[in-house]
């Protein structure tokens, strides 16, 4: 009986064998793929690992509005938000079972520490036996201007919707980005998981939204201040100077139709014929429109091309629950449909754009023309404060949007708007502000929207502003732009200016 | 008469096995370092600070060890001296590691059931049992008169959770019975009878198994009239798959019957026939019994939603990697069954592919030590019984472990002497006391007086074992 014993062992042999290989195999080769969090988003071990690293800070002027403290707990680290609801749509959250958001979400390989360029540091911790820890990132929000735009929101009540967005427009550095109303991230980065649980669903449930960051994730008929586009691509036919005489008075007969376009509280523009730039001061409707019908809806288009239009150039805060939208200018208008080329012309109809679209808009006539890229993230500091990854400012492509000639002519029209046209609520004492309102209807049956994009100073622009109050929950004759917009406009420039 | 046949056995031989008492004494001092040094390591984990009862608890199974093999010295004083220290590591390891997840469910439920300390009684009961086997048992040939009986016996242990009133059915698998309060699983017992009586039988009958039967291309198959047993055990292994859902006790016992039939009769055939028809039979299961449909599509897609347990035991030996992020300091508790049929897959955590080696590399000593005792010894009978429970050993791991790193579909076996379970741990220590039993008869050297022309197989098998050494 020894042969088939031998044998049997053997064979016992080469089943241990078997599991000894298989067992390296799962272990060793595939623990690499089991452990990333990409390939299997319910490993648990993985994710409470990365839960429990010290993540870096998030930082503007340098200080944090995003820190990992030290908590008691298993985790470790406790998340928080210094100033949580203020920032809470640049920020995001952190949060262990509902994903990340904002900045923690599309900057998370440097916060988290996993970033391939942090490899260097990971091995130095591994050697020293210490926690991996995360790179740090600075934004390029000026604090003061952050919360002159989130008090200005938050004054005119606290479900206002609306959204402020400023930019720098020498560089595209995104100054304020406010949304309302907002969230505060610390409940979403809590550890007490059911309560984060409920808290997420609440703000999902909610009919404002405040998960949703206005500033680029819907997309509004921008009104009059579209009329700043139709305004620059006029001016850039050459046919048209500020002093060009146009149509004006209290109403247009709209070719193919029996609809007459008439001007925002039946007002006649100051004549029948008046300059552009009266007609800029006074948001004529009379004018642009037959502006629009004289160089078509074309020219219109890739004039708002230029500025933005079309495209979303943002991408600091695109992540997979981001919804950036794109601004857009209907690219159905023809011959057949003048109506709507007249409508779309005044920023109606289906112009759609978000504030930072307008932003760029007067950060493109304030920087001579050219649009530059919009940008959050300033620069990456790894853990031992080494710049990994610094920003180059760069224009969008297909720059100037117009001309630096056409870009004076537009900022001296604006000035007229602040000085002495719709928007006087602007102006700054000793600054010259350039600035154009917007009330925008939507539907008969929802209040306008009410808009204002400004620059200032005019002469060496140091902040581009739109703002959007989509909703204030007043009156429906209190709605304006420069009676709900232009006064947080103002504060924000004045605080950019340190004023 | 040739010259040899004047002299004595031992000498003939030139060697005589030494009783190696000291040496396991000193690798049972090693396996209590392993299994008192991983306890207080899991204390070290999780609370920063050596439990405080370890020296109760290291006592009791340093006490419970040194009793096993104080036994051993006067009851069995040649019996291999390796079995018992490595069985010790394992037990001590296996404790240790339900301590761990014990902890970690204590922290999020206070009122949660303690399997520790439950082990410990169950290994208590083990050794206490062993220590009856050596000191009851003089000589395992004995259980050769009970060869019908542990037969009879299996058969009805094995019926008895299909019993209604009785028999339970716990996740899935109708192998349980509840007797006041305990959940018992007898086809553990089943397992160690079902040694005893297919060694008796086969040694009655290995002859007329061997001898008849026609050659089909370079195969012995065996006679029509001779399948009758293995047709039994080859309906009885179905049963189990089928009525109690429990693909792995049935693959268990089928394997263990077709290895001893093959080494009874040394006939490749049987295993031929015996595989095709287990093939057969599950291949039938397979399409027509839900559960194992189941356990087949999880092996082959793990990520499947609805077989979290295999996936989670998979991350946690990922987690794992080739060190293990220490005792106390992973999440084992992540892994369902963490302390039983999965307890390899806490151990990958947290000791990683170092400690999982180490672990299959004992199971290995622990079946060659037995199979070696298969080949020393002098009767068939125990020669049998020995290949027999080292392959019961040997099939048992193989298919839970190679079930829980995906190896093979996944099957409800517990890990010899780790898992949490009763049951089980009594029976294999019973195991390893008849391996012990056993291996006394063969080390230990033959009488003098049988000495003369008596050349059989008996000298046949001492000769072999020189040349193996």
């Amino acid at each position: 009986m020894n042969k088939p014993i031998r044998n049997v062992a053997v064979g016992c042999m080469v089943l241990f064998v078997a599991l000894l290989v298989n067992a390296t195999y799962l272990q060793y080769w595939e623990a690499g793929d089991l452990n990333s969090l990409s390939q299997h988003a319910d490993n648990r071990r993985v994710r409470d690992a990365e839960f429990s690293r010290e993540r870096g800070a998030i930082l503007v002027r340098g200080k944090a509005i995003a820190e990992s403290n030290k908590s008691k707990d298993q985790y470790k680290y406790q998340r928080t938000y210094p100033q949580g609801p203020m920032y809470a749509h640049i920020t995001g959250f952190y949060s262990r079972d509902w994903g990340l958001g904002g900045i923690e979400s599309t900057r998370n390989s440097y916060l988290s520490g996993s970033d391939s360029s942090l490899f260097v540091n990971r091995v130095i911790d591994l050697v020293d036996n210490q926690a991996p820890k995360g790179g740090s990132v600075s934004l390029t929000i000026n604090p003061a201007a952050q919360k002159a735009a989130y008090d200005g929101l938050k004054a005119l009540g606290k479900n206002v919707q609306g959204a402020v967005v400023a930019i720098e427009p020498s560089t595209g550095k995104v100054l304020a980005m406010v949304s309302s109303p907002t969230y505060d991230p610390n409940k979403l980065a809590s550890h007490d998981f059911t309560e984060v649980g409920k808290v997420k669903q609440r703000l999902e449930n909610e009919k404002l939204s405040p998960l949703n960051n206005r500033a680029i994730e819907s997309v509004l008929p921008p009104g009059s201040t579209f009329k700043l586009v139709t305004a620059s691509a006029a001016l850039s036919t050459g046919s048209y100077k500020p002093d060009t005489i146009v149509r004006g008075g209290a109403s247009l007969n709209l070719p193919q139709t029996t609809h007459d376009m008439t001007n925002e509280n039946g007002s006649n523009c100051g004549g029948d014929k008046i300059t552009l730039t009266q007609a800029l001061m006074v948001s004529c409707n009379v004018s642009f429109a037959s502006i629009g019908l004289k160089i078509g809806a074309d020219k219109i288009r890739a004039q708002a091309d230029k500025f933005g239009f079309g495209q979303t150039y943002f991408t600091d805060l695109d992540d997979d629950l981001t919804r950036q939208a794109i601004s857009t200018f209907p690219d159905n208008l023809n011959s057949s449909n003048l109506p709507f080329t007249a409508q779309s012309a005044i920023g109606q109809y289906e112009v759609a754009a978000t504030p930072l679209q307008m932003a760029m808009v007067a950060a493109g006539i304030a920087n001579n023309g050219t649009v530059m890229q919009p940008y959050l993230v300033d620069e990456v500091r790894s853990p031992d404060l080494d710049v990994i990854k610094k920003t180059t400012p760069q224009p969008i492509p297909d720059q100037p949007a117009i001309s630096s000639k056409v870009a004076r002519d537009m900022t001296e029209m604006m000035v007229a708007v602040v000085d002495a046209g719709t928007a006087t609520t602007a102006q700054i004492p000793g600054v010259k502000v350039a600035g154009k309102t917007g009330t925008a209807q939507s539907a008969p049956s929802r209040p306008p929207y009410a808009w204002f994009v400004s620059f200032a100073p005019a002469d060496t622009p140091k902040v581009a502003v739109a703002v959007l109050v989509q909703d204030a929950g007043v009156a429906r004759d209190a709605i304006s732009g420069s009676g709900l917009a232009a006064p947080i406009a103002k504060a924000v420039m004045e605080a950019v200016m340190n004023r | 008469m040739t010259t040899a046949s004047t002299l004595s056995p031992s000498a003939l031989m030139g060697f005589v096995h030494r009783r190696r008492r000291g040496a396991e004494l000193f690798l049972l001092i090693l396996s209590l370092v392993v299994g008192i040094g991983a306890y207080a390591a899991v204390g070290l984990g999780v609370d920063g600070k050596v439990p405080a009862d370890i020296i109760g608890y290291g006592g009791w199974l340093a006490l419970l060890v040194i009793a096993c093999h104080v036994t051993i010295r006067i009851k069995a004083e040649y019996a291999d001296p390796i079995l018992l220290p490595i069985v010790s590591a394992l037990n001590g390891l296996g404790l240790a590691v339900i301590h761990r997840i014990d902890l970690a469910t204590l922290a999020d439920n206070p009122n949660a059931k303690v399997l520790a300390s439950t082990q410990l009684v169950w290994m208590t009961l083990g050794v206490l049992l062993f220590i009856g086997v050596l000191v009851g048992l003089r000589d395992h040939r004995r259980l050769q008169a009970f060869t019908y009986t542990a037969g009879l016996a299996a058969i009805v242990l094995l019926l008895l959770p299909l019993v209604p009133g009785i028999g339970k059915n716990i996740h899935g698998a109708r192998i349980w019975i509840g007797i006041g309060g305990f959940s018992l699983q007898p086809g553990e017992a089943a397992k160690v009878l079902l040694v005893v009586a297919f060694a008796g039988y086969l040694q009655l009958h290995r002859d007329a198994l061997a001898l008849a039967g026609r050659r089909v291309l370079f195969i012995d198959l065996p006679r029509g009239r001779d399948l009758g047993p293995i047709l039994a055990m080859w309906l009885v292994s179905l049963c189990i798959l089928i009525f109690q859902n429990d693909l792995g006790s049935s693959l268990l016992f089928f394997g263990l019957f077709l290895v001893m039939l093959y080494v009874a009769t040394e006939r490749p055939g049987w295993l031929v026939v015996g595989a095709a028809m287990f093939g057969a039979g599950a291949y039938v299961a397979y399409l027509f019994v839900g559960h194992v449909q189941v356990r087949v599509s999880a092996w082959i897609d793990p990520f499947h939603p609805f077989v979290y347990q295999v996936v989670q035991g998979m991350y946690g030996m990922a987690w794992g990697g080739l060190v293990g992020r220490g005792l106390g300091q992973g999440d084992p508790q992540l892994t369902p069954f963490g302390y039983s049929d999965f307890i390899v897959a806490s151990i990958g955590e947290e000791l990683g592919l170092t400690g999982v080696m180490a672990v299959i590399l004992l199971y290995g000593i622990l079946v060659e030590r037995g199979l070696r005792t298969a080949l020393i010894c002098r009767d068939n009978f125990g020669k049998l019984m020995a290949a027999g429970l080292a392959v019961v050993i040997a099939l048992q791991v193989f298919v839970v472990i190679g079930g829980v790193t995906k190896l093979i579909p996944l099957t409800g076996l517990t890990t010899p002497f780790m898992s949490y379970g009763g049951s089980s741990l009594v029976a294999n220590w019973v195991i390893i006391a008849l391996l012990l039993r056993i291996s006394d008869q063969a080390r230990r050297p033959p009488p003098e007086l049988m000495g003369t022309g008596d050349t059989g197989d008996n000298d046949d098998d001492a000769t072999q074992v020189v040349m193996m050494r």
